[in-house]
């Protein structure tokens, strides 16, 4: 096929803004609010020192509202309290089927706390347990949790929250340290940018406003992405309007990985995904409903899917993982029972209602059912729409639960992103640390939240803490590298042109056909999006298959997504928004090219229950206890797997 | 469950600077029609339902209507967020009504002080585990125990 060129002979040019920053943090979320919290308070030591730290943030949303927590959430999963971090390690790995970076996770969880604690002080209500063990929710002036006060643990690393404004409080404390002045908001970046002397350099980064005819050109010293994992890559359940309610934001679009695997960045365990178990439909969060309220999932007979002739089939090909029952163990059995027509899979919300209820007043009985339906309207509003809608009454009748499509993550209960450097006192193998932590294996450029790689389980308070460790690295890279300037390869014409050819296409085109939709000289990125869900979830591993792959279906769709990624070079938009659209799913294919090389090469089914690989079905700790890293090669276009040692650090 | 706007009540937000739901939607969905100074859902299948645009509305003139794909019609899920608190009404499907209220914030909005009462960072200790803040109040952080 003919490529196609912008030329600007049918679009707009849009006028281009060069901002210089020393640091540039790209995204709005967790991460990067935690970012810009610690990065301004140590420029503010290095200005009285006589050097000034100019550190710039870019948001393509909002910040009150953006990233993983927007809606809210009802409980913080992160929190160590009286627990030793070793034990965090632990569970982490457990969860995780054996191979993370403890150096990363071990980490996270000794600073976490801090975090968490300035959100009280910033105005989140934390619940607390009163003397008697009752729970008081977190306005009712209970000791906060830095003066000793208890929180209300729904599991072992747990706390309940009332979290409706958690992302507002937590973006206030972040816009006022940096200032609005450095806040770029609706601007969304399309790529970042090598420099042109240095090898391996990050240099800046580019991309558009959403809002008017404008390209942003950042130029800077380090950048810290937070950009969050991918959503809607794989065909989602829902058929039509629902196809919005992915369990995960919608709005994360694959970026962080897109972005840095384009310059270079070595990536580690993108096979992993995370497929949660959740409410059918809506997605309501399931944990508070195990942990908090005691509530056991069953099939429709009422049957532990986990136990019995289950069990014993997997402890056969999955032992020792079966028996710790790890997320992805769960979500095995569970498919087993669906599979012989056992379901629908149940959580039996009615009987722990009622279980619980036995020791209480009225009063604390109406506590209760308000405590369960806070659950949904902190964090996932739609699942009360969905019991509101089919007259569900979680006190009185059971809800459906089911395995949703794959994400790709790294901050919750998945570990796909970048290889980073750790810290250098956690004894840590040599090369697992290159003096800044957090710094990808391209100078300069930081990773943190769902995309910084092998270290799952850190949540929102994790992402926020490990933005705040990030930030102290790229702070040290600035300050070590002060006399660097970025040069940048090609003009800001030339990637302008790039950025802007889904305009031309469509401007040059649209008058072919009648319906401006249908068109056989480019693709919307509606149908981008479709054709990109369809290979994922056909060749590897969706619902439609039951997450079942292998080397030759992977074969197959990785020939099919090599043609989508060149059809991507055809995608025509109409407007700002299916602009960021068609650059969103671009985002996307990189993400899932990524995903699907690294299933390819790790021969063996690591994590049954989420993915498998029906000719390499049992896992293989002999050949396969190790990391799964790759490079893409951006002078040779090049994309290399390759194997990484484990290495066990806690006991 | 996209959102959806109520025709008679938005009022384009003429009044202020900026669209209230177009600011806040973080999906890039609702959007002005110059026409009819009326905002609407552009892309409803790629709503999270997150209801950001139905809180921050002054005219409280946008609702959420179940995703038709799973969710019978009938019910709702009403918030009224203020500034310490939010209210919630949901409606069932048989016209059975819930009343839910819950915190939302301890301090004023617009009165966090981000680093008030926290030690200044010294530089001396940049490349050492810990933030400025456990550095500056004397924590040593754990280290893994072999």
């Amino acid at each position: 096929m003919e490529k196609e060129t912008c030329t600007f002979s049918y679009c707009k040019r849009p006028e281009v803004v060069t901002i210089e920053s020393d640091i540039l943090i790209v995204g709005g979320g967790m991460s990067a609010c935690g970012a810009a919290f610690e990065a301004v308070r140590w420029a503010q030591a290095t200005e009285k020192a006589g050097k000034k730290i100019k550190i710039t943030l870019v948001d393509k949303a909002a910040m009150d509202r953006s990233g993983a927590v927007a809606m809210g959430l009802s409980a913080i999963n992160t929190y160590m309290g009286e627990n030793d971090p070793a034990d965090y390690v632990r569970y982490v790995r457990g969860d995780l089927m054996g191979i993370i970076r403890e150096d990363i996770v071990y980490d996270l969880g000794r600073h976490v706390d801090d975090s968490v604690q300035l959100f009280e002080e910033w105005g989140l209500p934390v619940w607390k347990k009163d003397e008697a063990g009752h729970t008081l929710d977190g306005a009712a002036g209970g000791a906060k949790l830095k003066d000793g006060g208890k929180p209300v643990r729904s599991g072992k690393w747990q706390i309940m929250i009332n979290g409706e404004s958690y992302k507002v409080i937590v973006a206030e404390a972040a816009k006022k340290a940096l200032g609005l002045e450095n806040i770029y908001e609706r601007v969304f970046i399309t790529k970042f940018l090598l420099d042109e002397k240095e090898d391996n350099r990050i240099a800046g980064a580019i991309g558009f406003s959403v809002r008017e005819n404008k390209v942003y050109l950042f130029k800077a010293n380090a950048i810290l992405s937070g950009c969050g994992g991918a959503v809607n890559v794989f065909r989602p359940r829902s058929t039509a309007e629902g196809q919005g309610r992915a369990w995960y934001p919608v709005w994360n679009s694959g970026s962080g990985y897109a972005t840095g695997a384009m310059v270079g960045a070595e990536m580690t365990m993108m096979e992993n995904r995370f497929v949660p178990a959740r409410f059918k439909d809506g997605y309501g969060p399931v944990g508070a409903w195990f942990l908090f309220f005691k509530a056991k999932a069953t099939n429709a007979m009422g049957e532990d899917y986990c136990a019995g002739e289950n069990f014993e089939e997997t402890k056969k090909l999955y032992s020792p993982y079966a028996e710790k029952l790890g997320t992805c163990i769960r979500n095995h059995m569970m498919m087993m029972d669906m599979k012989k027509g056992k379901g629908p899979i149940l959580m039996n919300t009615d009987k722990a209602m009622a279980e619980l209820a036995k020791t209480m007043d009225a009063k604390q009985i109406k506590h209760l059912e308000a405590e369960a339906w806070e659950d949904f309207l902190d964090m996932c509003i739609g699942q009360a729409g969905v019991w509101a809608g089919m007259d569900i009454e979680p006190d009185k009748a059971p809800s459906e639960i089911m395995p949703t499509e794959p994400y790709l993550l790294g901050s919750h209960a998945g570990c796909a992103g970048f290889w980073v450097s750790g810290p250098d006192d956690l004894g840590a193998p040599a090369d697992w640390s290159w003096g800044y932590n957090r710094m990808s294996t391209v100078k300069g450029l930081f990773m943190m939240g769902d995309i910084c790689g092998a270290s799952g389980h850190k949540f929102s308070s994790g992402s926020h803490a490990e933005g705040r460790i990030a930030a102290k690295g790229a702070l040290a890279f600035v300050l070590d590298n002060k006399d660097f300037k970025p040069t940048i390869s090609k003009p800001a014409d030339e990637i302008t042109a790039e950025i802007y050819l889904p305009f031309e296409l469509y401007e040059k085109y649209k008058n072919h056909s009648t319906a401006p939709e249908v068109n056989p000289n480019y693709i919307k990125p509606r149908m981008l999006q479709a054709r990109l869900q369809k290979i994922a979830d056909e060749y590897f591993g969706g619902v439609s298959t039951w997450y079942m792959t292998s080397a030759t279906l992977l074969a197959e769709g990785l020939k099919q997504l090599a043609m989508l990624k060149e059809d991507a070079a055809k995608t025509a938009a109409k407007d700002l928004h299916e602009l960021l659209r068609a650059w969103e799913n671009y985002h996307r294919i990189w993400a899932l090219e990524a995903h699907a090389r690294h299933i390819q090469f790790r021969e063996e089914s690591r994590y049954p229950g989420y993915y498998y690989r029906g000719d390499f079905l049992p896992i293989d700790d002999k050949n396969w206890k190790c990391f799964v890293n790759s490079r893409f090669d951006p002078k040779t276009g090049d994309w290399k797997c390759f194997k990484k040692d484990y290495v066990q650090l806690v006991d | 469950m996209p959102s959806f706007v109520i025709t008679e009540k938005c009022d384009g937000c003429k009044a202020q600077d900026k669209t209230a739901c177009q600011y806040i939607c973080p999906n890039d969905l609702m959007t002005l029609n110059r026409d009819l100074m009326k905002a609407y859902n552009q892309e409803p299948d790629q709503c999270w339902e997150c209801y950001n645009c139905v809180k921050i509305c002054p005219q409280q003139a946008i609702e959420v209507r179940g995703y038709a794909d799973f969710v019978p019609l009938g019910g709702s899920v009403i918030p009224m967020r203020g500034s310490d608190s939010i209210m919630w009404t949901v409606k069932f499907r048989n016209g059975k009504l819930k009343r839910f209220k819950f915190p939302i914030r301890t301090t004023a909005e617009g009165s966090v002080d981000p680093y008030k009462g926290l030690p200044e960072a010294n530089l001396d200790n940049l490349k050492k585990p810990g933030y400025f803040t456990h550095q500056g109040a004397g924590k040593a952080l754990p280290s893994i125990k072999k």
